[in-house]
């Protein structure tokens, strides 16, 4: 297992290509006409839970489950989204969540991108035994190594802090292997001028290659903050207090506390959700880069 | 691998000064995730030789951990379930993240807007994912019967209310979320076929389906096996979705192995037998990675 075995080079997502533009027009109207069949009905069913999620938060508790089913909600309850706050911390849990996604997004930005530097431009012993060791922890699951880590954590006097989602997750090797890619890209004569004007490789990184890795860096923070918003399994291992709840972990609170509460638990799924969708709907372009450029999740 | 910056091997000087600059660049991401990350994987070999509970004492009980495995119900239990998971989700997911990526790869008006729709379960939260499907789900209003009851089916199963059908309401939900993330990568990798390989493979007259045989398939291989490598490991470290979901029942139809680490280490303090468990975990996902690679690069020489 080799470090370049893993990198496989994906280019960014252009605009599709025209394979077999050719005669033949008939055939291909009526081939375009099944994708979008296809493509409809593929869309329909990734859609369908989201459109129940909306509709049921709209609901009075009752018409929640109906037969038949309704699909529009009749009356619209938009009272649910002001007695959910009264129902539940959500303000609590949003806000924790918020901190910790910041926090997390901040410090893997900044280390990852410094240190994906060093592994990309800095020759030096040891560098590509020290990357084989981050390649390696993909195929190891955290899942594996919770139990441990957590023995670890609480030798620290970490656990029940917020302090220990941000080590969870602040360090982790997407954002070497991400911006490490991007990297490698930016042409090796920009720093060799820059080095021959005798700039330090501290100046190289700050003056040159931050500023041109905007859009990975961007890709990156993105990435992160959705990772760190939608991480359940952290929180719910180190977060006891009530009061240290993210939203995954409040939401699920919620859930079982009140299971009967249908259209609540809707409403309640439904502002877990929004932030991290507006702010996927707006640096979508990055978001898909990201993804594509690493092949890799938080 | 980049160029790297020319170094003269003889220059001494230079090589401290790089090694000086390469270690500070790295040093603090590598601080965090060798405490956090290579320290526990070497920690977890020693304390699944321990009977390590809650109170941190321990004594080395050499395999007695393993011993106790082997004789385990539950934990066969769990493994059997987390290869039923495997061994559907990984083909399902293939071929639905495959199939997506080879409709959208198509000049059609809106597929950007389709992008965007297979992605979006991706990015959304096991939690409200988990409750969003079990309401679907729901045996008697569910739309879910409720629309397999229209076409036809008289006795529409159970989901997560019955043992036989709960974990592929599991193996549905999962694929229904990460198939629109691994079809990202294979789009990436259409994107790097020369268009000119569909042209000449036209020219001769070859059909679509021999196209995709010829041209397609062998063009993806890179991307096929990176996917499959990640999709395992996924597969076989499933937890939280089915946590959510089902919390492993009905009885345990779902225990899966993620999860019995979760409940013998976080629920009955046992980190010592729940470490033997985990290197279980570790083992096959490391070594089907293993496996895996070399396979590829048998093939690829």
């Amino acid at each position: 297992m080799t470090a370049t075995d893993l990198s496989t080079p994906v280019p960014a997502i252009a605009v599709p290509g025209n394979h077999g533009t050719s005669a033949r027009r008939v055939r291909s109207r009526a081939g375009r006409l099944v994708g979008y069949a296809a493509l409809v009905l593929a869309a329909a069913g990734l859609l369908l839970p989201f459109f129940w999620m909306v509709v049921a938060s709209l609901k009075t508790n009752n018409d929640v489950f109906t037969i038949p089913i309704t699909w529009l909600p009749d009356p619209v309850v938009w009272r649910n989204y002001l007695d959910i706050w009264q129902r539940s911390d959500m303000t609590t849990w949003l806000g924790n969540t918020l901190l910790l996604s910041v926090i997390v997004t901040f410090l893997q930005v900044f280390t990852g991108s410094f240190a994906a530097y060093g592994f990309a431009r800095v020759r030096f012993p040891g560098r590509n035994a020290l990357f084989l060791a981050y390649v390696g922890t993909i195929a190891v699951p955290w899942q594996s190594y919770m139990i441990p880590q957590f023995i670890l954590m609480s030798k620290l006097q970490l656990s029940n802090t917020l302090w220990s989602i941000v080590a969870i997750q602040a360090f982790g090797a997407i954002g070497v292997f991400l911006m490490k890619q991007f990297y490698e890209t930016i042409p090796e004569e920009l720093s060799e001028a820059a080095r021959v004007d005798g700039l330090s490789e501290y100046g190289i990184y700050r003056r040159i290659m931050l500023p041109l890795s905007r859009p990975a860096l961007a890709s990156l923070a993105l990435l992160m903050f959705t990772t760190t918003w939608n991480d359940y399994l952290g929180p719910l291992i180190y977060l006891r207090s009530p009061e240290l709840r993210t939203i995954q972990l409040g939401l699920n609170t919620f859930i079982s506390q009140y299971n009967a509460e249908y259209a609540l638990i809707m409403t309640g799924s439904v502002l877990s959700v929004l932030p991290v969708a507006v702010i996927f709907l707006l640096g979508q372009r990055y978001f898909i880069e990201g993804v594509a450029s690493t092949g890799l999740k938080g | 691998m980049a160029t790297l910056p020319r170094t003269r091997p003889r220059n001494r000087r230079l090589v401290s000064r790089n090694t000086v600059a390469g270690w500070s660049f790295i040093l603090p991401n590598f601080v965090g995730f060798a405490v956090l990350t290579l320290l526990p994987v070497v920690v977890l070999f020693y304390v699944a030789f321990t009977n390590w509970n809650v109170f941190g004492v321990a004594d080395w009980t050499g395999t007695a951990n393993f011993r106790r495995m082997w004789d385990d119900a539950s934990f066969w239990t769990a493994l059997r379930n987390t290869v039923y998971y495997a061994v559907f989700h990984i083909p399902l997911t293939l071929a639905a993240a495959l199939g997506l990526a080879l409709l959208l790869n198509r000049k059609l008006r809106g597929v950007r807007f389709f992008r965007t729709v297979a992605f979006f379960p991706y990015i959304t939260s096991i939690v409200a994912i988990a409750v969003v499907w079990n309401q679907l789900f729901s045996p008697e209003y569910g739309p879910i019967n409720a629309l397999l009851g229209a076409v036809g089916v008289d006795n529409p199963p159970g989901w997560t209310a019955s043992a036989t059908w709960s974990m592929p309401a599991v193996i549905i939900v999962g694929t229904w979320r990460y198939m629109g993330y691994y079809m990202l990568l294979f789009l990436a990798g259409l994107q790097t076929i020369p268009a000119q390989l569909y042209e000449a493979a036209e020219t001769d007259g070859a059909a679509p389906w021999q196209r995709f045989v010829h041209v397609t398939l062998p063009g993806l291989r890179h991307t096929t096996f990176f996917v499959t490598v990640l999709l395992t490991i996924e597969s076989f470290k499933v937890f939280d979705l089915i946590l959510v979901m089902t919390g492993g029942g009905p009885g345990q139809s779902t225990l899966v192995l993620s999860q019995y680490i979760y409940q013998k280490g976080f629920e009955e303090n046992q980190f010592g037998y729940a470490s033997a468990v985990s290197i279980v975990l570790f083992a096959i996902c490391f070594g089907i990675t293993v496996i895996q690679f070399m396979v590829n690069k048998r093939r690829n020489s």
